[in-house]
């Protein structure tokens, strides 16, 4: 792999975890169990896209081969889909979303806080835009594991249940491939052992103020970055790509 | 004799175009058409969400996706002013919401039809937003402080999407058959339950008179679906459709557009809870407010929980 195809590939999976877990957040658009909340999940799937079209735009400026930020999102097909597993896990009751929301968030801040330093100065300049952002999406869902972890008995049971449904996706998180050692070594990427040492710290301080658990890590799934996903991928891309695949080539 | 003399301030206020404002003396009837009002616009606007959110996952493109979702999103706020501009009439939000939820409250009867396809999408934003507008911008001098200054923020957000919903459609026209194909079909079923959206003809409208008395309503029904068939049979021209009605055409001698009959067996049906989409507009909105219970709950003990912690460490 050269290091052009590794960027290229790099970026690719950043663009795809935000297309994706802003995708599901979507799915609550008019859903939500009260109408600020709706507002806020709208919110932060707005960024989230946001920062997909940045980082599929530079993919498509790296590439040079006259793709648009389009032609990554509604024109590759799983296999070629390099989102981390936990961001397209359905959306479940609230607890599910909230919790994989907040693996994500923090891990999302960590990871960007370290690509700001990135030679690479376009990845540098949208880790410093989304960090914005992203430190906002933090703070939201970090609330709300406080709510509802510390708040009625029942909430603290749908949590906890969803915490240890997702466990098995944060694994992935933090695992270094080939493409990340490759970036690492050039300065452009995240070394994520680092990351995922700041990251247990975090979670378990926010979780014990929560009345909460962290279980142990016993499996982790994995695959996604590298284009491997769970069945549910399938069905987010037959939505999303539903338009550009039946009329190929228009416009819309 | 001394309620006489407060009423007749009270009109000599709206007659002299001074705000009402939710301290001030009003009728009661005043004060219960405005929440009857207002609150049917605010439900109109949550449950306006759902026919758009049925797209958000299949939008053509990341910007079409990102453009929607922040249009949703604007009706949210939307349903927010409207629901604290009545509250300051003495209402809760809880309460228009369970009213909402048991069918007893009404909302616009456009949303209890299907968007069938992406046309659908450009489609609301300029016919049924258009005409939101009509509606609205005379709702920016209503009597009544709240509601004309919540509108005011409602109409400039709305006039955007009307523009975004335009430029959908002239960019399908611009497209290939099949395209083109689906923005006629979506104004074929647009087109008469968004002139029905300006409510019953003034002969068969029970409030209107007295609204209009009071400054909440400053245009007629029938006056205001004329003046927005004037303006969408000129848009239709350019964007290269048909409105479905024959009988639509110029009259020289009127200065507007003469249009055929509207089905208001229809119309009332749809209100009476039999259209396309009733049933499933108004679960989705009872499931979401089910499905929240216990997260609303928990939030109000942990919030309570943290109050009590911050008191005894004062």
């Amino acid at each position: 792999m050269t290091k052009k195809e590794a960027l290229l590939k790099y970026t690719l999976r950043l663009a795809d975890n935000a297309s994706i877990l802003g995708h599901r957040l979507g799915e609550w658009c008019g859903h939500g169990p009260v109408l600020e909340q709706d507002i806020a999940m709208t919110n932060i799937a707005l960024d989230l896209i946001g920062q997909a079209r940045n980082y599929y735009q530079y993919a498509a400026k790296l590439e040079a081969a006259g793709k648009t930020e389009d032609d990554y999102a509604y024109l590759r097909d799983p296999l070629d889909y390099y989102n981390l597993l936990l961001l397209e896990q359905p959306n479940g009751n609230f607890a599910h979303s909230i919790v994989r929301q907040y693996f994500f968030d923090i891990f999302h801040y960590l990871f960007l806080t370290a690509l700001m330093s990135s030679k690479d100065k376009q990845l540098a300049a949208i880790a410093e835009k989304s960090i914005k952002e992203v430190t906002y999406h933090k703070k939201w869902s970090g609330d709300w594991i406080l709510r509802l972890g510390d708040g009625t008995e029942l909430s603290n049971e749908k949590m906890q249940t969803a915490i240890n449904v997702l466990q098995t996706y944060v694994g992935e998180l933090f695992l270094m491939d080939e493409v990340d050692e490759m970036m690492v070594k050039e300065n452009i990427g995240v070394d994520l052992a680092p990351i995922k040492e700041e990251w247990t710290r975090i979670v378990q301080e926010h979780f014990t103020e929560a009345k909460l658990k962290l279980p142990d890590a016993t499996w982790t799934q994995k695959g996604g970055k590298q284009g491997y996903h769970s069945e549910h991928l399938g069905y987010i891309l037959a939505d999303m790509q539903y338009l550009q695949r039946t009329y190929p080539g228009a416009v819309w | 004799m001394k309620d006489i003399n407060i009423e007749d301030q009270f009109q000599a206020k709206i007659d002299a175009e001074i705000k009402i404002e939710p301290k001030d003396w009003m009728p009661d009837e005043y004060r219960k058409t405005l929440i009857r009002q207002i609150s049917q616009h605010a439900h109109s606007e949550i449950v306006g969400m759902l026919p758009e959110g049925n797209w958000i996952t299949r939008a053509p493109t990341l910007r079409r996706k990102a453009a929607l979702l922040a249009k949703i999103q604007d009706e949210a706020g939307h349903g927010l002013y409207l629901y604290s501009a009545a509250e300051t009439l003495g209402v809760a939000r809880i309460d228009m919401l369970n009213d909402l939820h048991s069918g007893k409250a009404k909302y616009s009867s456009i949303f209890n039809y299907p968007t069938l396809t992406w046309a659908d999408m450009g489609t609301i934003g300029w016919l049924v937003d258009g005409a939101a507008i009509m509606n609205q911008i005379p709702l920016c001098r209503c009597s009544y402080g709240p509601y004309s200054r919540a509108m005011i923020r409602v109409c400039k957000e709305e006039s955007f999407h009307q523009r975004q919903g335009y430029e959908i459609l002239l960019t399908m026209m611009k497209g290939t058959d099949a395209q083109k194909r689906m923005v006629q079909d979506a104004l074929n079923r647009w087109w008469w339950p968004a002139i029905s959206m300006f409510g019953p003809n003034d002969a068969e409208s029970p409030h209107s008179k007295q609204s209009m008395a009071w400054k909440i309503k400053r245009f007629s029904n029938d006056d205001l679906r004329q003046k927005f068939i004037d303006v969408t049979a000129e848009q239709a021209k350019i964007l290269g459709v048909t409105i479905p009605d024959p009988e639509l055409k110029w009259n020289e001698e009127r200065g507007h557009y003469d249009f055929g009959q509207i089905n208001w067996d229809e119309f009332w049906e749809v209100v009476k809870g039999n259209g396309p989409c009733n049933r499933e507009r108004l679960e989705a909105r009872r499931q979401a407010w089910e499905e929240g219970a216990w997260v609303r709950e928990a939030a109000t003990v942990y919030a309570e929980k943290k109050a009590r912690k911050n008191q005894e460490a004062a």
